[in-house]
């Protein structure tokens, strides 16, 4: 019903959306009709095979029976993930609703049809694998992205809100349901203080992944989203260590009364099981990065070990009665910075992405099982209760908000402002957690298990679909303040001046240093740990890796000097492209601010971008390979088409690039002359957009235009000549004459001839050359573009 | 007893100049001292003993603008040769952050004089603009952590910086010139365009078109400097 309300959004999309979900609903409808009778006909079969072992073996047979679980499963995914397939098709929903709300709809999709169909969904929801198995993945992925600096960074403030926070709200929620169950009019008298307790410990867990989503969107400034993701790190621990200590208190009250030592020692015991259980994650942390050191060999092992460690980290401190969750959190960012220092490439790219995926299954699972759940019978509709539930969340929140951030403002150098604690307040999202320690909840011990079931769902239903969907207007209405992370390249060297300039004085005033913890743990870290820890014995003997790492080099320098969207040669949209000139185009500054990241002496990361269900591709290195390959096809092409030159591209093709102009140095004299030998060999200079160079003026802009490319690729081979030698060293002919090329560069005239020559050659023997053709084609284009970016410049008046 | 009047009548005046609390006064004058080898002053030489600044890629031109006789109000060029506890802590009121309770304009104030210390930081030849010398050279400087890294890179980011800058900046003014097109590209010394025509470098007015959209507030202050005041508010 839900989606089919969605269906004017977009007809195309839905269309398709609906007509796979009904695919799929009509093909496991398909089994569940064979499979009544498939049963019948099995259980005979069975029951005949024990008495007479010489049956007949039949030639066709059915047992859904054995594959019911994981076949419904895989179905489950599948069909949830056809939905996001669909849901992300569509430009604008994904902007209007968090992906939770599909999940959730998909959930009851599948809830309708299995009710409908009177038939029983598999057990895939109980305690032991909700714990074991649904749980750790959806931690360890949290707790592998998180952003380590800027968690730190505001690690007091996360840990008073997240912890006391979450407190606050499940004692207060508990405490005041149990006064409204006092009321004998709402029939609710059976349920003790207790059970309120505990109903309130598992609803204050919030989960507000899907408002990270909207603040990332929205661009709130970084101690605000740090809140929110720190807050969605520590609550399930810290709601699920309550739990679990208030269903050891429930059921000590069943036989016995509790007595205040029980609860000191509850207390203590909340305690110890949350350090007890960030202790272990570290200390596993620490093995699992010694161990990657010793994998360059087996480097398909690395991923397998992260993963096992992080488990058993988890499963250890579980045996131990102590926070796994915790256990499994610290695991995670404890190793997250060495492994990622150790393993391989590719080790690092599966471990991302398998991490996602088993986080994103685990979710999926639990929201489709809610949504299974909430199309059924097993529900208790209280007014009074539900009601006064969804009241007492949102009051409880705005009470722990605003008194605890009175308070940790008072320590804060930039305290959190009203606006923010507003939004803080009200992204108070319930998710998969709540749901699953309500369903979980022992029937035994709380005979009114329905009615928490069917209080969780409605709050989790209001906060994910009303709440979710209005943060994002309402962040955007209050007008939050914002980080900056405007696409200028002057920006971002002026904050990371600002960042060392800040180091500095800090170290300047000496002992008081804000960053003094962190900076001892650098020390030691650099001392201690990393020499343990990590492998530095880079493999640098092999001459394989070696020249890859040139050629990576050189492509990294390509995107460095802005090179980056050659991609765009073969489009056709020219004047398109013209238009989005007045600044650096967003990837060039994208690599900019790469180059600046990762080559700094400590600073400050930028939160990361973080995305439940998305990896953000890993750029620089990527993007090089492919400029590689692509510049090589696009030389060869060219070629063959018989314009090398590459001032024969047309103007507009490809993005303005600022940065290719230091090279493009001035020749002091013979410029008349040249005016007249480009004109010749320059007939692609007629298909020129006009727009592009109606605007020139005739004196002098020829020229120079004609400058920059010719001077460019000779002087640039001339200086990178040194390492590029390497991959082509049979011609040495050739070098020889670049060499001379190169020396011509001083004396102008015969310059272009040389050029040409060049090019001439190259045409020639391209196909036995190729790396030397894409180096001079890389040489060139920068110059190439140079001649292209005055034009949108000069456009622009 | 009369010098430990003059001495509290001293850092009251000092708290009336440069906003530190007593406390901070204090602090800071330990660290002063310890700096400068109980001296009166500190000179260039003083800050080799901070073995924490030895990493910092930008250590010459921190140094420097505590010497910069722009930054310590005393003129407009130059450089001091030695700098008194005065003027250490005039160069530290900085880095103070901007506090909560003033009101529109004075937050305008003390983020001029925030970006004002940041473009002298730039400017080395404070001759009001940030050539593109100056800006390569601050790049250069800022990359230098990474040896991996050559100059090119840094000045090409350099450049582009400036280019950038220079379309922000000076698009008005072209539009105002009319056919003068080469404005922006003769930022990067590309060309010999006419003298009326060059971008020459970020003047201060253009810095703070750049710095327009960034929160200063939150971004240029130092903690500790703030801690007391709090302590002392409350």
């Amino acid at each position: 019903m839900g989606i089919r309300g969605f269906v004017p959004f977009c007809p195309w999309n839905w269309c398709l959306l609906l007509a796979t979900l009904q695919c799929c609903g009509a093909f496991s409808e398909l089994n569940r009709s064979t499979d009544s009778s498939a049963r019948r006909e099995l259980n005979v079969r069975y029951a005949a095979a024990s008495s007479q072992p010489a049956e007949t073996i039949s030639v066709f047979t059915l047992d859904y029976d054995y594959v019911q679980i994981p076949y419904e499963v895989t179905l489950w995914i599948l069909l949830a993930s056809l939905a996001k397939i669909g849901f992300h098709l569509n430009r604008r929903l994904p902007g209007l609703m968090p992906e939770s709300c599909l999940l959730i709809l998909v959930g009851a999709l599948v809830g309708a049809v299995i009710f409908g169909t009177d038939h029983k969904s598999p057990p895939v929801m109980d305690s032991s694998i909700y714990f074991l198995y649904l749980l750790p993945p959806i931690v360890l992925e949290s707790g592998y992205f998180m952003p380590t600096r800027p968690f730190f960074e505001n690690l007091g403030s996360i840990l008073w809100w997240a912890g006391l926070g979450a407190l606050l709200n499940a004692f207060g929620i508990g405490l005041s349901l149990y006064l409204i169950c006092q009321v004998p009019a709402f029939g609710l008298g059976d349920i003790n203080l207790l059970q309120n307790l505990l109903f309130g410990s598992l609803i204050s867990a919030v989960d507000p992944v899907a408002v990270l989503a909207v603040f990332e969107e929205a661009r709130v400034n970084e101690q605000l989203y740090m809140m929110i993701f720190g807050e969605a790190l520590l609550n399930d621990g810290i709601s699920v260590v309550l739990y679990n200590i208030l269903i050891a208190f429930t059921k000590m009250h069943k036989f016995e009364d509790i007595e205040p030592v029980d609860i000191l020692a509850g207390c203590a015991r909340f305690v110890i099981v949350g350090c007890g259980g960030a202790f272990f994650g570290v200390i596993f942390g620490f093995i699992s990065a010694f161990i990657t050191r010793f994998t360059q060999n087996i480097s398909a092992i690395e991923p397998l070990i992260v993963f096992m460690f992080s488990y058993l980290s988890y499963l250890v401190a579980e045996t131990l009665y102590l926070s796994g969750i915790l256990a499994i959190t610290a695991c995670a960012v404890t190793m997250k910075k060495y492994v990622e220092e150790n393993v391989s490439q590719t080790s690092y790219t599966t471990i991302k992405y398998f991490m996602k995926m088993l986080s994103s299954v685990s979710e999926t699972l639990i929201f489709i099982f809610m949504g299974v759940s909430t199309i059924g019978k097993n529900h208790e509709w209280n007014w009074a209760f539900i009601c006064f539930t969804l009241v007492f969340c949102q009051i409880w929140r705005a009470i722990s908000v605003f008194v605890l951030f009175y308070v940790s403002n008072q320590f804060r150098t930039f305290p959190f402002s009203i606006k923010d604690q507003c939004v803080i307040f009200y992204s108070g999202v319930r998710g998969a957690g709540s749901f699953s320690l309500a369903f979980l909840l022992p029937l035994s011990l709380f005979p009114r298990k329905k009615l928490f079931v069917t209080a969780t769902l409605v709050v989790i239903y209001f906060t994910v679909f009303i709440q979710g969907i209005t943060v994002g207007p309402l962040v955007r209405y209050l007008d939050v303040r914002k980080t900056n992370k405007k696409e200028s390249i002057n920006e971002e060297l002026h904050t990371r001046l600002m960042d060392h300039l800040k180091a500095g004085i800090e170290d300047v005033c000496g002992q008081w240093s804000h960053y003094q913890v962190r900076d001892k743990f650098k020390k030691f870290d650099h001392k201690y740990l990393r020499k343990i820890l990590i492998r530095n014995n880079l493999p640098k003997s092999s001459l394989v890796s070696l020249y890859k790492k040139l050629e990576m080099k050189q492509a990294v320098e390509m995107v460095e000097s802005g090179v980056l969207s050659s991609t765009a040669f073969s489009t056709p949209h020219r004047v398109q492209k013209t238009q989005e000139t007045k600044r650096l185009s967003p990837e060039d500054v994208e690599s900019m601010r790469d180059i600046l990241t990762r080559n700094m002496y400590q600073v400050r990361q930028r939160t990361l971008s973080y995305n439940k269900y998305n990896l953000q591709p890993q750029t620089s290195e990527k993007q090089a390979k492919e400029i590689l390959i692509c510049r090589r096809n696009t030389f060869r092409e060219s070629v063959k088409k018989g314009h090398s030159l590459p001032w024969g591209k047309p103007a507009g093709t490809k993005n303005i690039r600022y940065l290719s102009f230091p090279y493009s140095k001035p020749l002091p004299a013979g410029r008349d002359m040249k005016v007249a030998e480009f004109t010749d060999h320059d007939g692609s200079d007629s298909e020129l957009p006009p727009i592009t160079f109606n605007t020139h003026s005739p004196t002098g802009t020829i020229q120079e235009r004609r400058w920059t490319p010719e001077v460019i690729p000779m002087k640039r081979l001339h200086g990178a000549g040194t390492p590029l030698h390497f991959g082509y060293r049979r011609n040495a002919g050739r070098e020889e004459h670049l060499g001379r090329g190169g020396r011509a560069i001083l004396r102008p005239k015969p310059l272009f001839h040389a050029v040409d020559e060049e090019f001439e050659s190259e045409e020639e023997s391209e196909e036995e050359t190729p790396a030397f053709g894409s180096l001079l084609s890389s040489e060139l284009r920068p110059g190439g573009d140079c001649n292209v970016s005055h034009s949108p410049l000069l456009q622009r008046k | 007893m009369g010098a430990a009047h003059s001495a509290s009548e001293e850092v009251r005046e000092l708290e009336g100049k440069t906003g530190f609390s007593s406390d901070q006064i204090e602090q800071l004058h330990r660290r002063f001292k310890q700096l400068s080898g109980d001296q009166p002053t500190i000179r260039k030489e003083n800050f080799n003993n901070v073995p924490d600044l030895e990493l910092n890629p930008i250590r010459s031109k921190i140094v420097r603008a505590f010497f910069d006789n722009r930054n310590l109000r005393k003129g407009t060029s130059g450089l001091a040769d030695e700098i008194n506890f005065e003027d250490f802590l005039t160069i530290m009121s900085y880095f103070r952050p901007i506090d909560t309770t003033m009101d529109e304009e004075q937050v305008q104030l003390c983020r001029k004089e925030k970006l004002r210390f940041l473009f002298h930081m730039y400017d080395s030849d404070s001759d009001g603009r940030i050539t593109l010398e100056e800006y390569r050279n601050v790049v250069e400087e800022l990359l230098s952590g990474n040896p991996h890294i050559e100059k090119e890179s840094a000045r090409s980011i350099a450049d582009g910086a400036m280019m950038e800058a220079a379309s922000v900046c000076v698009g008005q003014m072209v539009r105002a010139w009319g056919p003068c097109l080469h404005a922006p590209l003769s930022a990067c010394g590309a060309l010999p365009a006419e003298p009326d025509q060059v971008y020459e470098g970020i003047t201060f007015d253009d810095f703070l078109k750049i710095w327009q959209g960034i929160d200063i507030e939150t971004k240029m202050h130092v903690r500790f400097l703030n801690m007391e005041t709090i302590a002392l508010c409350h």
